[in-house]
């Protein structure tokens, strides 16, 4: 399949985030602040790429060989389990200042629906292990996309006069709603 | 309450027997739903079979072909009433959807016309490209009717590219992918009628 | 506090979705219909209310470092469970849920409950707590489901109210999920302080 179709549709025409709705806890709970936000996209980033090419591994090489296929929710959540682990242990280790800014974020990178998602997507779409690396890096850079300008969205609206009912995660979701909008412009590209 | 200590031969014990226990009872259900499941996507299969061929009461054997170098194959299911051969419905497909992959049941008649299409499975946008299902299949709108005819005698393309069929409103990328998968089919069962 | 309360917390007072904002991602992403809100909140109910029960049962003998994990395992079997269901006997809210039924293993809300409260209550509470969250949960699915399928395609239930020509197509999008979302939250806030 054409590289960058993949690229553009990830990131822009089916954003993980604002049109197939995955990631959206940390989407809400984590975009309070664009340095936040930041942080928490690099380590998504990071799961969701590795992530997907040992799920493609497992997947190929262990559970189709062996006719295990319906084990493939177990598998792949105790793979992402363990990498989310590692990568707590590895930032605690190179960068104390990190793990202790994204705190209680980093173990809930395991209930990110958008890794689980990108892996699930990964084998469905019956990709390659080159274009699955493609895929989940362009997804993650899909969700940095709409984190990112979510968080300067919130940091604008916090200084806005918002009718009392509607303050705090209502607007918010108004505004995500918007920024939903917007992306959909972007149907036509591919 | 009192929980085990966080030793590591209980640790890993604890997970050894938790994630064996689960196994376990999965591959359980497993083996029980694998027949259901089975039947279910046959009779899905029938019933779509059904939808887009005139009247037939034998299936013949089913045919996988490859169309193409490199492109996946398709299923044909030539249909018999009396022993004759009323038409051929065959699994067709197209990546190029709005939302990538597009599964259409196509049926040919014996005059090597359209019979009839039934979606089988798609991921385009709900009330958009998904009504793909019923536009191209309304005889009041001949523009858009695509039964009856073939891509032998009729341009199958979008009016936008110059041919002779109408895409759907606002979802010209689901249509001309849509017609793809229909050309295909038909130029597959071309092929193999030599 | 009373197995009534207990039951009825996660309709209103605690209501996962409005109140609690766990399960976000099939919260906005089933409820385009209500009837797949309602096939998505009795699946998850099922799951939660398994989960809640084993892990209650089991919360003695799992060493604390590795509760996390064998709670996952736990979760992810039921998940599986209710796959190879659906896929055998529902194949029709198989495929309408599609992505989303493995992803019930990462909703939130049911991780949230065994750790919160099944891995430190009895099983009885514990049951009940998940069979009220897991209704609650329901409850909120069906009504954002309801309407947004009521505005967006003017059926309910697959029923035709009005017709297709007054539709706002919007509401069965996505940036309908968010918007129609905000609101209902902002309204049951009002509710709620009333």
């Amino acid at each position: 399949m054409n590289y960058l179709v993949i690229v553009i549709g990830a990131i822009l025409v089916n954003n993980i985030v604002l049109m197939q709705f995955l990631g959206i806890c940390p989407f809400l709970g984590v975009s309070k602040k664009v340095s936040t936000g930041i942080g928490m996209t690099g380590a998504v980033a990071f799961v969701m790429i590795l992530a997907t090419i040992v799920t493609y591994l497992i997947q190929h090489y262990v559970l189709e060989k062996f006719g295990l296929g319906f084990l493939q929710t177990i598998a792949f959540i105790l793979i992402i389990a363990s990498l989310v682990q590692m990568v707590e242990i590895i930032l605690k280790k190179v960068s104390p200042p990190l793990y202790q800014a994204l705190g209680i974020f980093l173990p809930l990178i395991t209930t990110n629906c958008a890794i689980l998602g990108v892996a699930i997507l990964t084998v469905q779409n019956e990709f390659n292990l080159l274009e699955g690396v493609i895929f989940s890096t362009s997804h993650a850079i899909g969700f940095g996309l709409a984190l990112i300008l979510f968080a300067g969205i919130r940091e604008h609206l916090d200084l806005q006069d918002v009718p009392k009912g509607l303050k705090g995660t209502p607007i918010a979701l108004i505004a995500a709603g918007i920024l939903a909008m917007a992306f959909m412009g972007f149907s036509g590209l591919v | 309450m009192a929980k085990r200590e966080s030793s590591f031969i209980n640790m890993v014990t604890t997970l050894v027997l938790v994630t064996g226990i689960a196994a376990a009872a999965l591959g359980f259900v497993y083996d029980f739903t694998k027949g259901p499941i089975e039947a279910a996507k046959l009779k899905a299969q029938t019933e779509a079979i059904k939808n887009v061929l005139p009247e037939f009461d034998e299936l013949g054997e089913t045919k996988t072909i490859t169309p193409a170098e490199g492109a996946d194959a398709l299923e044909f299911f030539p249909a018999y009433k009396n022993g004759e051969l009323v038409g051929t419905a065959i699994k067709t497909y197209t990546k190029s959807g709005f939302s990538g992959f597009i599964s259409i049941m196509a049926g040919i008649d014996k005059d090597g016309n359209f019979s009839g299409y039934s979606v089988l499975e798609h991921a385009e946008t709900p009330g958009l490209g998904s009504k793909m299902d019923v536009w191209f299949n309304n005889p009041e709108k001949p523009k858009q009717y695509v039964i009856g005819k073939n891509p032998g005698s009729t341009n199958f393309t979008v009016s936008k590219d110059g041919g002779e069929i109408d895409a759907i409103t606002a979802s010209t990328i689901t249509s001309r992918a849509f017609l793809e998968a229909l050309t295909l089919a038909y130029d597959s069962y071309k092929n193999n009628e030599k | 506090m009373s197995q009534l309360k207990n039951f009825s917390k996660g309709f209103i007072k605690e209501n996962p979705v409005f109140v609690l904002l766990l399960g976000m991602c099939p919260t906005l992403g089933v409820t385009s219909s209500a009837i797949n809100g309602l096939g998505m909140g009795l699946a998850t109910t099922f799951v939660l209310l398994m989960s809640n029960m084993v892990v209650s049962m089991v919360k003695s003998a799992i060493p604390d470092k590795v509760r996390i994990p064998a709670f996952i395992v736990i979760i992810a079997t039921f998940v599986t469970i209710v796959q190879l269901t659906m896929q055998a006997y529902l194949p029709s809210l198989f495929k309408s849920l599609g992505l989303f039924i493995p992803l019930i293993v990462v909703n939130c809300l049911v991780l949230g409950r065994a750790e919160a409260f099944a891995s430190k209550n009895n099983l009885v509470s514990s049951v009940i707590d998940g069979l009220g969250m897991g209704l609650g949960f329901t409850f909120a699915l069906v009504t954002l489901g309801g309407i947004r399928e009521i505005l967006g395609s003017g059926k309910i239930f697959n029923i035709t109210i009005y017709p297709e020509n007054y539709v706002t197509l919007v509401f069965v999008l996505s940036p309908g999920a968010f918007i129609v979302l905000g609101y209902l939250i902002a309204a049951l806030n009002k509710i709620k302080k009333n």
